[in-house]
């Protein structure tokens, strides 16, 4: 409804024409689709059973039956890369959750309060965005200790201030419009106004950066694991298995190289998908082109 | 000019040569695994300050050589009295401690009292223990009475922990060791480094390398581009079998696989529930595969065991066949214990390679019967402090790398927590007996007790996997003890 004061007339017909378009975003889908394919698929099958070692089996070349090879347990890495796929959406996938969840409101209440509540809740920003994130993730992982869940509550605190900075900036840019002068004159109070006229027209900011913080989620949670801190075993990451590789680099070379390119073109798809919707939504590109 | 081309040929073969004899190198840098948490041998357990020290630095009335055998040290030559409890040692004379200062009689009686004192430090007081008297008879001749045989004194005097201090320096030896070995401690670069030089007033046969340099490479990932790009010559305890293949067909290294006194186990808190219940621990015995542990954490290198004794010893008996391989058997008693449906625990893993891939095969294999692990890797520091000294786990892999430890099993508070009065009674009366057929049935009996408790899950004997530059020999193939000797160790061009 309210998306009609905001968003010059385009139905969603246009949009999908212009995504069919463009070629960043097509090619964005198409691999993110893919790897989330493989992750739902790796909950119903599996090449082979990730948990089960057989050592005999150990570091085997590409083949038939083990495409990607096996690793240094004989387990097989297509499967594992399959069910590590499905870890690194889940980590990526909540902490861009939490950092969403709780760092637009944070921006979009600095942004329509201003004075001192603004400068209070972007001050406490900058103090978590001081640190370094992986660093910090370091640390509250070897505080809380390592897993999946510290792993994804530590990326998702770090996701909060980028959020919210751009939740803050994005609508900083809109309040002095003249819509919401209008709002305002119709009697609407801060939250209404954010809700319905600001937050729609920062989505597009909001889906970006989503993109790329669910990129950086992805090797954040990989760079814990190959510290050790992230995904325990035996459930398979992308991290880990990079670790497991990287004595054997030179005897197996499989073992680091698909899933290197598993994390490559993961980060890639959802760079492109990222760099898509920025191109079909933002208004300023499309006067670009 | 035929005169001068004949002068300027002999000129050249002369600085050929020369050059030549000055170009075998002295220096050598030894990669290391672990840092020592200090660098006085009497008083740490730490394997990696004897993998600096022992021999080296430090010298004990006896020493350990290669092969496990014990030779004469600072003592030059003992005699025994005929009931076996008074040594008298005739020590050597003209030695010095590296501050400068005479070593004499004094100096082993201070050492071997200071040892064995109530406040002792010493991490290995048990070598002690048959001492009633040390004696200074003159300068150079210590007598040492003994409270009942031991058959085993001699070796104890070659340890590590036995090694000779000066009482000026013995405080001190923390951060700046002063022994009599052939070398002397210059500096220690914490976190990086230790140095040592060649000590200029060392009493016995002269060392071949003037500086030695043991560089701690905690990261096993480290380790073969530090020996391929040159910064690092020798890593006498490599620590990842796996990787060894990388090296073992290049001619600029020599690889040599050895064998050590390091039983590695997979330790249970014996007091836990449901570990306190014999069923549970044979049960695990059965579920493990020695044979797949070995392949996987040792690259096949590892040879299995079935009791907390070295196949090399004379005194091995094989009771691998105790508990084979065996997944339903492993079931059937844990469903005797009433845990049909098996449980959960944690699995502590310190950092070495054998203690992380060997705690994810095993977690696999225990998942099997029913036991499902979590697993939790932990740093040295932390291990010894949880594991180790506060007892604060269930399962936990490591390798215990002293010689001849079967008696820790009769330890009060190990971090076994094992108790067992029938096994402490055999250590006692082992202790106590110096006929060796009638030590070699004890301890076979401590042996089958162990195995027959289930007390810990016994894997295999560690590998030693040393890989050093080809040009360089007289490092140790096996290690009946923790040491880096580098007395024998030179370039040969």
């Amino acid at each position: 409804m309210t998306l009609r004061f905001d968003i010059p007339e385009e139905n969603f017909a246009d949009i999908l024409v212009k995504a069919f378009t463009n070629r960043s975003f097509l090619a964005g889908f198409v691999i993110t689709a893919l790897v989330a394919a493989v992750a739902i698929v790796s909950f119903f099958w599996t090449p082979f059973d990730v948990t089960k070692l057989i050592i005999a089996d150990k570091t085997q070349a590409p083949s038939p039956a083990h495409w990607f090879g096996t690793d240094h347990f004989g387990r097989d890495i297509l499967s594992m890369i399959m069910v590590g796929a499905r870890n690194s959406i889940a980590v990526a996938l909540v902490a861009v959750g939490i950092g969403m969840g709780i760092g637009v409101p944070l921006g979009a209440f600095a942004a329509a309060r201003g004075g001192i509540a603004d400068e209070a809740v972007m001050r406490l920003n900058d103090l978590v965005f001081a640190f370094p994130a992986l660093l910090s993730a370091i640390m509250i992982t070897a505080i809380f200790g390592p897993g999946a869940l510290n792993a994804i509550i530590a990326i998702g605190i770090f996701n909060i201030p980028v959020f919210a900075r751009v939740a803050r900036a994005g609508a900083l840019a809109i309040w002095p419009r003249d819509f919401i002068l209008a709002a305002r004159a119709a009697g609407k109070g801060k939250t209404l106004i954010t809700l319905e006229h600001v937050l729609p027209n920062i989505v597009t900011l909001l889906l970006v950066q989503g993109t790329i913080q669910f990129a950086l989620g992805i090797l954040a949670e990989a760079g814990l694991s190959y510290v050790g801190l992230g995904t325990q075993p035996p459930m398979p990451s992308w991290g880990r298995m990079l670790f497991d590789a990287q004595t054997r680099m030179v005897a197996a070379p499989w073992m680091a190289i698909f899933p290197g390119m598993a994390i490559v073109v993961t980060v890639l798809g959802l760079n492109l998908l990222g760099d898509g919707i920025a191109d079909i939504l933002d208004p300023r590109s499309r006067r670009q082109r | 000019m035929k005169l001068w081309k004949t002068i300027l040929t002999a000129a050249g073969l002369v600085v050929a040569t020369g050059t030549s004899a000055f170009a075998v190198r002295t220096d050598l840098v030894i990669g290391i695994t672990l840092e020592p948490p200090h660098l006085d041998p009497t008083a740490g357990a730490a394997a990696a300050i004897d993998e600096v020290l022992y021999a080296n630095v430090f010298e004990g009335l006896t020493r350990i050589g290669p092969n496990g055998e014990v030779l004469p040290d600072l003592a030059e030559s003992w005699t025994v009295s005929d009931d076996g409890k008074v040594y008298t040692f005739k020590l050597h004379t003209g030695v010095k401690f590296h501050d400068g200062t005479d070593f004499n009689a004094d100096d082993v009686k201070f050492s071997l009292d200071r040892a064995r004192a109530d406040n002792s430090v010493n991490a290995q007081k048990g070598l002690f223990a048959a001492i009633d008297t040390v004696e200074v008879a003159d300068p150079g001749t210590v007598k040492i009475t003994l409270k009942n045989p031991q058959s085993s004194f001699l070796y104890n005097m070659g340890w590590g922990d036995a090694v000779i201090v000066a009482p000026e320096t013995a405080d001190t030896n923390k951060e700046k060791p002063v022994g009599t070995g052939p070398f002397r401690f210059q500096s220690w670069a914490k976190g990086s480094s230790i140095t040592l030089i060649k000590s200029d007033t060392y009493w016995g046969a002269p060392v071949s390398l003037d500086k030695a340099e043991f560089r701690i490479v905690p990261d096993a990932a480290a380790a073969i581009p530090a020996l391929l790009s040159g910064d690092v010559q020798a890593f006498p305890f490599f620590p990842d079998p796996d990787s060894v293949a990388q090296v073992k067909d290049d001619p600029r290294f020599k690889v040599v696989i050895g064998a050590t006194e390091g039983e590695t186990i997979l330790s249970i808190n014996n007091k836990k529930p449901p570990f306190d219940r014999l069923q549970v621990r044979q049960a695990i015995s059965f579920a493990l595969d020695r044979k797949a542990i070995i392949d996987g954490a040792s690259a096949g290198l590892g040879v299995p065991i079935g009791s907390h004794m070295s196949p090399a010893n004379k005194a091995y008996v094989d009771l691998t066949g105790l508990y084979p391989h065996n997944v339903e058997r492993a079931r059937e008693l844990l469903k005797e214990a009433g845990l049909e449906n098996g449980f959960k625990a944690t699995l502590k893993l310190p950092p070495p390679p054998y203690a992380r891939l060997g705690g994810e095969i095993i977690a696999s294999q225990l998942r099997d019967v029913g036991i499902d692990l979590q697993i939790v890797p932990v740093e040295w520091a932390q291990w010894l402090d949880q594991v180790f000294t506060k007892k604060d786990y269930d399962l936990t892999i490591v390798s215990h790398t002293e010689p001849n430890d079967i008696d820790i099993y009769s330890r009060k508070d190990y971090y076994f927590n094992y108790d067992n009065p029938t096994f402490d009674k055999i250590i006692a009366d082992l202790n106590l007996t110096s006929d060796e057929a009638k030590r070699m049935t004890l301890l076979g009996e401590a042996q089958k007790i162990l195995a027959d408790d289930a007390v810990v899950g016994f894997l295999y004997e560690l590998p030693k996997a040393g890989v050093w530059d080809a040009k360089l020999e007289g490092f140790w193939e096996n290690a009946p003890i923790q040491a880096n000797d580098l007395t024998k160790v030179k370039w040969t061009e």
